[in-house]
């Protein structure tokens, strides 16, 4: 893993961006780009990162940067990464160029995952990163296939009949893996060094490779700024977000959690999950802790560990 | 100057066979009917070793589009196809591509929308996203398909215009019909359009930010700026066209006339039609009666004060429409067209508006003399009785 000494001092993003204080994904954009090897390309798909880096004439990214829409990040980094081939094949570039998609969860989980699906499949040699805020934040709260269980969102609100967002999150890395592609991780902007190693991983894997960073959102899990990182690290810690890796077949639990926080210690500190201290619903934080334990022995399970 | 050989192809493998001329870096696109074959045509080409081009064969029109600009982006020549659905599945991207500057050549083999589905041609696709940003040329048969797509990427990719440019061709008509096709030498095609020159592009030691958000302050001034453009790229058709003629000895300008000296009317269509426009133009010619044939190639940037200069003298039109614009006063075209002539003072020009042939239904030499006839009468009387019709309709 890396160290605080061999990070770059170079800031490839930022200063200059309008994420909000204590925002997530600004955390989680600055360590990405503190992995980058050399030459690259980022494209972004529709969204807080996006609209808050790009406002017009003014620019927080040192690399070239391209924003096209909100569903096609995978699509469009397979037309740069196609074009840079075909260019250096005609002798028109001389060096290698990666190329970052880079897409929230909406753009990944729901309205992106066909492109992202397709890209995956055709085996293009880019690295797709999502980082996670649990819902449409730049719309205002929307809840996405990746939204939690029980968490209120503005459109899965927390009502006295449904509280919060029935559904449970979708496996995005499962499904990534299954296209049959060297690397994928989770990460959390917590565990900055276990995330910027992943990134150089993925960035040097040959073909694609897709890493899923969790970044919370005070504004959309109504919590304090200072504590995202806090909340970042909880979400680990009460193994509500697993950290593992899949290197060509085999998974390992990046960060293992013999002995979890309850996952109450994570939920109480947001807004999004207030409701569920109601004692009506009390069976609902039994629902998620057992969710919790399963999905993390599921994982525990693929890595090998007892 | 020309250097010539002639190869019996449809408009469809002419269609890559040009691409391939035009040694594209990437092309990305998905099989629909009928532009199928120009998929299937560039695999081909890529799967012998033909062309030196990485293909994309994407999971979505959309997904074409989107790594079209992306390729477009890196400096790369790009080229890509679709029809009907698959241009409305693009919609989105295709104000993206025009937005982001992005000189990509796509031909559109014209078809109907659905519901209810049909794959047979009409203008429909196109003209749904007619105020996209794109330039945009239809084509009469194979032959100018091949002409077209050949100057579309000198003109598409001037650095004055650098703006996408879609090469329409009529679906099964011309995208399947076989014909003797005029073809330039490798080396000629080479010579008329060298390499790309990328004027922007994603470039690690100058690096830019494409696609930024931009707010009231500036969004305004961008679009204006693509507006220019189009105007600007006016212009360089003129040009790009006078210097195809020395390599093609074909001539081709935003439109074609036919007939037009001492006519007194004339009818307005675009695409494989006008051939037949003018079949019956000069079988009326022999009887006495004067028609002209107005085909326009280009579409957009719109060539009004061309059209005003053909028609100046004459007394009717007839606009031919292959598309619906449900609840508007007339068809695009035909709206076109009428906006020109006001635009010139010539409300005194009657204009009539033809609506034929949707989903591939054919338009009779019949139905087309009735039409020639109709257009004599307004000439006559100066009275237009019916500004809208449906050609070839069961009641
Ligand atoms: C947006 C769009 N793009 C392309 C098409 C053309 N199209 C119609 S059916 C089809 C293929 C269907 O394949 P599959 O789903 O495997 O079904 P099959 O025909 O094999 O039964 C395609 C490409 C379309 N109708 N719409």
């Amino acid at each position: 893993m890396v160290t605080l000494r061999e990070l770059p001092v170079e800031e490839l993003f930022g200063p200059g961006h309008r994420l909000c204080a204590g925002c997530g994904p600004a955390i989680s954009m600055r360590m990405l780009t503190k992995a980058f090897r050399g030459p690259t390309v980022v494209t972004n798909a529709t969204g807080c990162v996006e609209v808050a880096s790009s406002i017009y004439p003014f620019n927080a990214w040192g690399v070239p940067w391209v924003h096209t829409a909100f569903e096609n990040a995978a699509a469009t980094a397979s037309g740069i990464e196609a074009g840079f081939k075909a260019l250096r094949r005609k002798g028109k570039l001389e060096r290698n160029v990666d190329v970052i998609a880079i897409g929230g969860d909406g753009g990944t989980f729901d309205i992106g995952i066909q492109a992202l699906s397709g890209a995956l499949e055709r085996g293009h040699d880019f690295v797709y990163l999502c980082y996670d805020n649990e819902a449409y934040m730049n719309t205002g709260i929307q809840r996405s296939g990746a939204t939690p269980h029980g968490a209120a969102t503005t459109t899965s609100p927390a009502g006295s009949k449904i509280p919060g967002k029935p559904e449970w999150k979708k496996d995005l890395i499962g499904i990534c893996i299954a296209h049959g592609i060297d690397y994928a991780a989770t990460a959390s902007i917590a565990y900055w060094n276990d995330y910027v190693t992943k990134v150089r991983k993925a960035i040097e894997v040959d073909g694609p490779a897709v890493v899923h960073v969790l970044a919370p959102c005070p504004l959309g899990w109504r919590s304090e700024p200072k504590d995202t990182i806090k909340i970042a690290k909880l979400a680990v810690q009460t193994r509500f977000f697993p950290i593992y890796e899949y290197d060509k077949g085999t998974y390992r639990l990046s960060i293992k959690v013999p002995n979890p926080k309850p996952v109450e210690e994570f939920l109480k500190l947001q807004g999004r999950f207030r409701h569920l201290f109601q004692p009506e619903f009390a069976d609902e934080i039994r629902k998620i802790q057992d969710y919790v334990d399963r999905n993390y022995e599921r994982i525990a399970k693929l890595s090998g560990e007892p | 100057m020309e250097k010539m050989k002639v190869v019996g192809l449809s408009g469809d493998q002419i269609a890559a066979y040009a691409a391939k001329q035009c040694r594209v870096d990437v092309v990305s696109a998905y099989p629909i009917t009928p532009q199928t074959i120009i998929v299937e045509e560039y695999s081909n080409y890529v799967a012998n070793g033909e062309v030196d081009t990485e293909f994309i064969c994407v999971e979505s029109e959309h997904s074409a589009m989107s790594a079209c600009i992306g390729a477009s982006l890196t400096g790369a020549r790009v080229f890509t196809a679709t029809s009907s659905q698959g241009l409305a599945l693009m919609h989105e991207m295709l104000y993206i591509a025009s937005g982001l500057r992005c000189p990509i050549v796509m031909c559109v083999v014209n078809r109907a929308l659905s519901a209810p589905i049909n794959i047979h041609c009409d203008h429909s696709d196109m003209m749904g996203s007619r105020d996209c940003g794109w330039i945009q040329v239809f084509a009469e048969n194979a032959q100018e398909v091949y002409d077209w797509v050949i100057q579309a990427f000198k003109i598409a990719e001037d650095r004055e215009v650098l703006l996408p440019m879609a090469v329409n061709l009529d679906g099964f008509t011309i995208s399947h019909a076989l014909e003797d096709i005029r073809v330039l030498e490798d080396g000629a095609v080479d010579e008329f359009l060298p390499e790309r020159e990328a004027v922007y592009r994603l470039d690690p030691d100058n690096p830019i930010l494409v696609g930024p958000l931009v707010l009231p302050d500036y969004y305004f001034e961008f679009k204006v700026q693509q507006e220019e453009a189009m105007r600007k790229a006016a212009e360089k058709i003129g040009e790009v066209t006078r210097e195809y003629y020395e390599y093609s000895s074909r001539k081709y300008a935003p439109i074609d006339p036919f007939n037009v000296e001492g006519a007194n009317t004339a009818l307005i269509a675009m695409g494989s039609t006008a051939g037949m426009l003018r079949t019956v133009a000069r079988q009326l010619e022999r009887e006495g009666k004067r028609v002209a044939v107005i085909k326009l190639w280009l579409y957009r940037p719109f060539p009004g004060d061309e059209l005003i200069k053909l028609v100046e003298d004459m007394e009717s039109l007839i606009v031919l429409d292959r598309t619906l614009s449900f609840g508007a006063p007339v068809g695009p075209l035909c709206s076109d067209v009428i906006a020109a002539l006001y635009n010139a003072g010539r409300c005194d020009i009657r204009v009539a508006n033809a609506v034929y042939g949707l989903g591939g239904r054919d338009l009779t030499p019949a139905e087309v003399e009735e039409l020639s006839m109709k257009a004599l009468k307004m000439a006559e009387t100066k009275m237009v009785d019916k500004r809208m019709e449906f050609i070839g309709v069961r009641e």
